[in-house]
């Protein structure tokens, strides 16, 4: 494992704020977070009706990766893999699930909430959208693990997987939200160490 | 059926999370799969729910959908002959 690689870029959405290596694109005071997740989403003058229908972990995700690989669509042959990961998993639209099947005799379990209640649905809305066909994995941690996933993406880079990886932690539990993404790749400034990267979630 | 076709499509609008969508843009005749609103499988199972939940109408058979979500047309139609 000779090879270094880097954090070609990153982002936060995090506590009303949106940022993109480390440069603030988007703050907002909106009342709830579906609320900010839609700003995002107009101020990137994004047009993909179904971010509509995606739960919050999902339209979190996925604003992230649209940040990251809005550049990077047209220089790289989008062998991309994803690797997420969060604290909470899917439990906000899990909880959505139990209270539409909490009543025996109103039973209306929803298949539009029912389908986002895996937190890998978010790799696969990523997924559809940037048309990859990649590895990927998510999973779930108490805090954000950098050791892990630093490890983690660097072997798929190791075992030529993939070209570069896209990382990072999307947690969304009501209201509280806190995404960090980044893009590991053989080009870069930012060394890709656990180090760099628990500084860079952390600041 | 005027107000139940608006019914249907303010419901559509909401159940569906349509929100680039207003009323004005769904015609009664406009089909609401394909080319239409271009609504996919998991709107359809919506819809489903939608008709038992609000009309006490059960599709047994999901391809029955097929035929009844055609259109707001066919759709009020459908729930004007069979709502409970």
């Amino acid at each position: 494992m000779d090879t270094q690689y880097y954090i070609k870029s990153y982002c936060k959405i995090k506590e009303a704020h949106v940022t993109f290596n480390n440069n603030i694109v988007f703050e907002d005071d909106a009342k709830d977070l579906k609320s900010f997740l839609k700003n995002i989403y107009k101020h990137l003058a994004l047009k993909y009706a179904k971010f509509f229908k995606m739960d919050n972990l999902s339209k979190l995700a996925f604003l992230g990766a649209e940040l990251l690989l809005q550049d990077d669509e047209k220089d790289t042959d989008r062998d991309i893999a994803i690797v997420l990961s969060n604290r909470a998993s899917s439990l906000e639209t899990d909880r959505k699930h139990q209270e539409a099947i909490q009543d025996k005799e109103k039973y209306y379990p929803s298949p539009a909430i029912f389908v986002y209640t895996l937190p890998n649905i978010a790799v696969g809305e990523i997924s559809i959208r940037h048309q990859l066909k990649s590895e990927n994995a998510f999973f779930v941690f108490d805090t954000f693990n950098a050791e892990f996933l630093c490890n983690y993406a660097t072997v798929l880079l190791e075992k030529n997987k993939a070209e570069s990886v896209l990382c990072g932690w999307v947690d969304v539990d009501g209201e509280n939200y806190d995404g960090f993404m980044y893009l590991v790749s053989r080009k870069g400034k930012i060394k890709h160490t656990i180090k760099e990267l628990t500084n860079l979630y952390q600041n | 059926m005027e107000e139940l076709k608006l019914e249907l499509k303010n419901k559509i609008i909401e159940n569906l999370n349509l929100e680039d969508v207003s009323i004005d843009e769904i015609g009664d005749n406009d089909p609401l799969f394909g080319d239409g609103l271009g609504l996919d499988s998991i709107d359809a199972l919506e819809l489903i729910v939608m008709l038992d939940k609000d009309y006490g109408i059960k599709l047994l058979d999901p391809k029955e959908g097929k035929k009844i979500f055609e259109s707001i047309e066919v759709m009020a139609t459908y729930i004007a002959e069979h709502r409970k």
